[in-house]
């Protein structure tokens, strides 16, 4: 099964081992890693699911649609080139032992 | 009188959207005393927008979404219950549960949400006659929609027109049958309202407004559904969304005032000392206004839950959060910022053919709210202007090249 680390600011990380298909969001949210959390179910709606991808992932994750690029303009925590909504990037094979940060806020 | 003591501790009637989110706050807030938050059933408390969306896909995920991981119980201290409030004693601040334990409380908070109403003609209680609330029921219509050919929706309201997309993207014929002249009447402008009958019709949805249900009856191996038009409409499977009420029973009973939902004041506490209510079951004052709305949405769910935290917490501040809400209905996402009311003037942003666009309300030369069809960006700027109040000329808002973004962006002086 492929594999995600959610870093927190802090440097606290955690790896967590989930089925192919799953997002991100869905994969922090049934596992309670702090930070995320996916107010709007996984629909790109609430940007409350706002994590920063390494940048050596970043060339093997699905493209930013549009309705994500808008939504991600309303993240509480900075947008950088990095930042995607975690309920938009779903695991993959290619995506296998992704490390991804976690912002220091989301509300 | 509000200051909250080392003793003091907290139940909740509730762990939905509100009442997990009001657990979660308290402790962010600093409270230390126990928090028990009631169930009412023995799963961990889920999130209930998917089950009209991603749930009813075909490749839906198979699981359903939990509000809070199993940890978090044991990690922030507090107590999930699975029990069910029986009964509460306001003066003796107690709660009694179904099986006769009790709990006692210094502050309680009803979290109760709202219950579908149930659909009033005969026939309504036959088993492939669906309502969609509960996990439960969102795998039973699960199992059914997988073998359906024909259904019919009774209530163009959010879910019922969710949940007709999605059958209808699963190949299934739909019929829905709605007693008003507009579908989502209630929360649309009727520009919005008529844009989406119109796409949905063209989806190959047949939408059958003015059009109500009188009866529903047993043919063969399936049904048929009788309209107030005479007509009789085939289906393998019904759904009904008629609207909710606000689970006040229980509030009632303990002798504390409601009116289409437990009242509230402006810091979500009743009338009651030491009692609050919020979420879905809450009728609260509308900040400016004054006048008392109930909102269903995870938005007033969670600021409501924040808010209420901050209460207990002993601060004495008006809630007066800008409401949110959205709605997936296809590949038709719709967001909405303020409420709308039906004097207010609407303005078309954007090229509602492409089905990208958004429609300002106007109210007094301000921006009172805007709906949103595909466009996010609008949104959110929409929700930081509505927020503030912003005062917003027809001629700027009707100007070519008008966008909303730049508007806020100028206006407000940070970046939408
Ligand atoms: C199918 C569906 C789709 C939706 N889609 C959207 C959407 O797209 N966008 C949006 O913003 N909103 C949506 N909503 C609305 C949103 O889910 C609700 O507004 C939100 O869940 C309200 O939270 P709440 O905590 O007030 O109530 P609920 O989440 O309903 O929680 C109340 C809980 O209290 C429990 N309870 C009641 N009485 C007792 C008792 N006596 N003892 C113990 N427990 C008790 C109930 O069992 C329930 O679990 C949708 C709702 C449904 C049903
Ligand atoms: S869960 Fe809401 S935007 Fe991702």
């Amino acid at each position: 099964m492929p594999t995600i680390t959610f870093t927190q600011p802090t440097g606290e990380a955690t790896e967590i081992a989930v089925a192919e298909g799953t997002s991100l969001m869905r994969a922090a949210v049934t596992n309670g890693v702090e930070g995320i959390v996916g107010e709007c179910g996984g629909q790109a709606m609430c940007a409350t699911c706002h994590i920063y991808v390494r940048p050596e992932f970043a060339d093997q994750l699905p493209p930013i649609s549009d309705d994500e690029d808008e939504m991600l303009d309303c993240t509480t925590a900075e947008r950088t080139d990095a930042s995607r909504l975690g309920c938009q990037v779903k695991m993959t094979d290619q995506l296998s032992s992704i490390v991804v940060d976690v912002p220091s806020d989301q509300e | 009188m509000n200051n909250v003591s080392a003793k003091d501790s907290v139940v909740i009637i509730g762990a939905g959207q509100a009442g997990l989110q009001v657990a979660d706050s308290l402790r962010s807030e600093g409270f230390a005393g126990p928090i028990t938050l009631l169930n009412g059933e023995a799963i961990l408390p889920y999130q209930r927008p998917p089950l009209s969306k991603d749930y009813l896909g075909i490749d839906s995920p198979a699981t359903a979404l939990p509000l809070r991981g199993p940890d978090f119980f044991t990690t922030q201290d507090i107590t999930l219950h699975p029990g069910a409030a029986a009964a509460v004693d306001t003066q003796a601040r107690r709660v009694t549960l179904t099986d006769g334990s009790a709990l006692d409380y210094t502050h309680l908070v009803f979290a109760t949400g709202a219950a579908n109403r149930q659909l009033p003609c005969p026939g309504a209680d036959l088993p492939a006659v669906h309502a969609l609330r509960t996990l439960f029921d969102a795998e039973r219509l699960q199992a059914a929609l997988a073998t359906a050919r024909k259904v019919v929706v009774i209530g163009a309201g959010f879910i019922g027109l969710e949940f007709a997309a999605a059958a209808r993207a699963r190949g299934v014929e739909v019929t829905v049958l709605e007693y008003a002249p507009r579908p989502m009447g209630r929360a649309l402008s009727a520009t919005a309202s008529d844009w989406f009958a119109a796409r949905h019709r063209s989806d190959g949805i047949d939408l059958r407004l003015n059009e109500g249900v009188t009866a529903i009856h047993t043919e063969g191996a399936g049904l048929s559904v009788e309209s107030t038009a005479g007509s009789h409409y085939p289906a393998d499977l019904v759904l009904y969304g008629v609207g909710v009420n606000a689970r006040t029973e229980l509030a009632e009973a303990a002798g504390l005032a409601t009116d289409n939902g437990i009242l509230v004041d402006s810091s979500l506490r009743t009338a009651v000392d030491g009692v609050l209510a919020i979420g879905d079951c809450a009728s609260f004052p509308q900040a400016g206004t004054g006048a008392r709305i109930r909102l269903e949405s995870v938005q007033n769910a969670t600021d409501h839950g924040r808010h209420a935290a901050r209460s207990i917490m002993g601060q004495n501040t008006d809630y007066a959060q800008t409401p949110w809400f959205w709605s997936t209905q296809g590949r038709i996402r719709l967001q909405i910022a303020g409420i709308s009311d039906p004097s207010d003037e609407p303005v078309v942003l954007g090229d509602p053919a492409n089905g990208k666009f958004s429609i300002a309300l106007l109210r007094d030369g301000v921006l009172a709210a805007v709906e949103s069809i595909n466009s996010p960006a609008d949104h959110v700027a929409a929700r930081k202007l509505v927020a503030a109040s912003v005062a917003l000329p027809m001629e700027v808002l009707s100007a070519p090249g008008f966008s909303l973004k730049n508007f806020a962006k100028t206006v407000l002086a940070v970046p939408a």
